[in-house]
């Protein structure tokens, strides 16, 4: 039950992208068809589920406070903690090196459809702030498993519903100045304020 | 109508190109199109057999709220007298209670229209397209869905938030993504919350003269706090399943009375302007939603049966007035089933599980705009995969 209130509450209370407004980059510049904007959603769920629980493997052994304890007890007062962005953001570029690789190799048609968004959601702050929300909630391995997963989820979700948005905004008669990531930004407000519906359940 | 046309023949003109008054043709136009148009339908041969416009349709949609404002100054008196404990028979007083609930509901629509108007009118005139007529329904909505004690400013300010951000910004009249009226009240639900929220804005009057132990609150504050208990206490204010149906309970202007609403819709379904998929898929998405809720023992209404959501707080008035708003709405026919049904899951879910928000059929609907779009997406995209795959054979 634990692991599904981690899920609601990642994927629509605390949505990466409309309650915190992380990931806005690729949110506002992916978004035009909802082809492409369903390519970058899943490639997010995809890389997110992975790294969240890389970033706890590489935090709880090695950075914590007193984590390096194991090696000799003369590194158990080693607080590391303070290393973790850099380590943080090198280990999601690595890993989605990684996977880029084994996924071009084995699963050529997956690849295509994610084309470039692969690569470019390494340097998504909703990824990096995945891993750092992770830290800071103090989530166990599973859960982090599920927080990943459901924050993607998330994000997919917002990415999906702006992009239909956008496509049917094409037939509008918007005033010339708003066109494109203007309206793009008013649209993303609005959505905020119908996704605070979820601020304060809880669950 | 004579004498209109008269006028406008003798205004025309100096509207017209190389008159005094040529930038303003579009503020014209409007109020002869408004008078005088659709003109006529075609007799035989043709396949025009009915001259419904826009303008019609959003008249139809006037026509139906007239219950409901009317119930609502009514009730506006009938609560200020329940509170300060003068007159509080249903039949009693009827004259002294429009009179009282006209002095707070007349300034608030003479508001909306006034702001809202007046932006519109400016937007027209500014961007050169004839004013449309979308705001006649935005206008007679707003006033309906604001607490009787809401500071006039408040709603010129909602009024031209939504009317520029959510509607203008997008392109006017058909265009908007989220409701206007919904806009409108959400901002200042966010904006103000105290003045739109709570127990003590829901009757108009000076608190100081209320007799004692009256509290104010809506059915749905007591029934989230003390259940059905709170509910049936003592006279007389007790909400019973009557009242709440007959409407003689605290809550925004227009959304209190059941058979009020109930009227409207069917003027709304048998002109066909609403549309009765939406209506009923809501229903049952939040029939299902709070039963299942009340089963799952998780809902703090204890003991309130599942219906009795449908008669508290303002989801009626919204499933009829704001969920089937033909713009904001899916498009689709399979569309309205998913989307009404998930409106009513989802107004059920905010007003039974999030204790920051007491009413969740506001939020539920504008969510649900956001996700509109969506839905139509898919249903349009599977169904040209059907066909494709029928031709393919």
């Amino acid at each position: 039950m634990e692991l599904v209130n981690i899920f609601v509450r990642s994927a629509f209370i605390e949505n990466m992208v409309l309650a915190y407004f992380l990931g806005m980059c690729s949110f506002l510049a992916v978004s035009k068809t909802v082809k492409t904007a369903v390519g970058l959603g899943a490639a997010v769920i995809f890389v997110l589920s992975i790294t969240a629980p890389l970033n706890w493997l590489i935090y709880t052994f090695l950075l914590r406070d007193g984590a390096l304890g194991f090696i000799s007890p003369v590194f158990a007062e080693v607080d590391l903690t303070f290393l973790r962005f850099i380590v943080f953001i090198a280990a999601i570029a690595a890993a989605v090196q990684l996977v880029e690789m084994v996924v071009e190799r084995y699963f050529p048609r997956l690849h295509v459809s994610l084309g470039i968004f692969l690569p470019l959601i390494t340097v998504n702050c909703a990824i990096l702030g995945g891993s750092l929300f992770m830290v800071q909630r103090q989530y166990a391995f599973g859960e982090t498993v599920v927080f990943g997963a459901g924050s993607g989820f998330g994000f997919f979700l917002a990415i999906v519903a702006i992009a239909s948005i956008r496509e049917k905004l094409r037939y509008s008669n918007i005033p010339a100045p708003l066109r494109g990531l203007g309206m793009a930004f008013i649209m993303t407000g609005l959505m905020g304020l119908a996704f605070m519906s979820f601020a304060g359940i809880s669950l | 109508m004579k004498i209109f046309r008269s006028i406008l023949n003798l205004a025309k003109p100096h509207f017209e190109k190389g008159g005094l008054l040529e930038k303003h043709y579009n503020a014209y136009d409007a109020f002869e199109t408004f008078l005088f148009v659709p003109g006529e339908a075609t007799a035989g041969g043709a396949h025009v057999r009915d001259g419904i416009d826009l303008k019609r349709t959003m008249f139809t949609v006037i026509i139906s709220l007239a219950p409901c404002l009317v119930f609502g100054i009514w009730n506006v008196g009938h609560q200020h007298h329940l509170a300060i404990g003068e007159l509080t028979g249903v039949l009693e007083g009827f004259g002294p209670k429009m009179l009282f609930g006209a002095m707070r509901v007349l300034p608030i629509v003479a508001v909306t229209y006034f702001v809202g108007l007046n932006t519109e009118f400016a937007f027209a005139v500014l961007r050169g397209h004839p004013v449309n007529e979308g705001f006649l329904v935005t206008g007679s909505l707003i006033p309906l869905i604001v607490p009787p004690t809401i500071p006039l400013w408040m709603v010129a300010l909602a009024t031209v938030f939504a009317v520029v951000i959510g509607k203008e910004a997008f392109g006017g009249t058909g265009m908007n993504i989220l409701n206007v009226a919904l806009t409108a009240r959400v901002f200042l639900f966010f904006a103000y919350p105290t003045y739109i929220s709570g127990d003590q804005v829901w009757v108009a009057g000076d608190p100081g003269n209320f007799v004692d132990g009256y509290s104010g609150a809506t059915p749905l504050g007591v029934g989230y706090i003390d259940g059905m208990d709170g509910l049936t206490a003592a006279a007389p204010f007790t909400y019973d399943l009557w009242n709440m149906i007959l409407g003689t309970i605290p809550g925004s202007i227009g959304e209190t009375s059941a058979i009020a609403v109930g009227l409207g819709a069917l003027v709304l379904i048998v002109t066909g302007v609403g549309s009765w998929k939406i209506i009923a898929s809501v229903l049952a998405g939040a029939f299902a939603a709070s039963s299942l809720l009340t089963a799952l023992n998780i809902s703090p209404f204890q003991g309130v049966p599942a219906y009795y959501h449908f008669f508290m707080g303002g989801m009626l008035f919204a499933t009829v007035y704001m969920a089937t708003d033909p713009v904001t709405a899916a498009q689709t026919e399979k569309g309205k089933w998913v989307y009404g049904f998930l409106v009513g899951v989802f107004g059920i879910v905010i007003r039974v599980l999030n204790p920051a928000y007491p009413e969740g059929f506001m939020l539920a609907i504008l969510l649900m705009n956001v996700f509109a779009p969506t839905i139509d997406y898919v249903v349009v995209r599977s169904n040209i995969k059907r066909r494709a795959a029928r031709v393919l054979q």
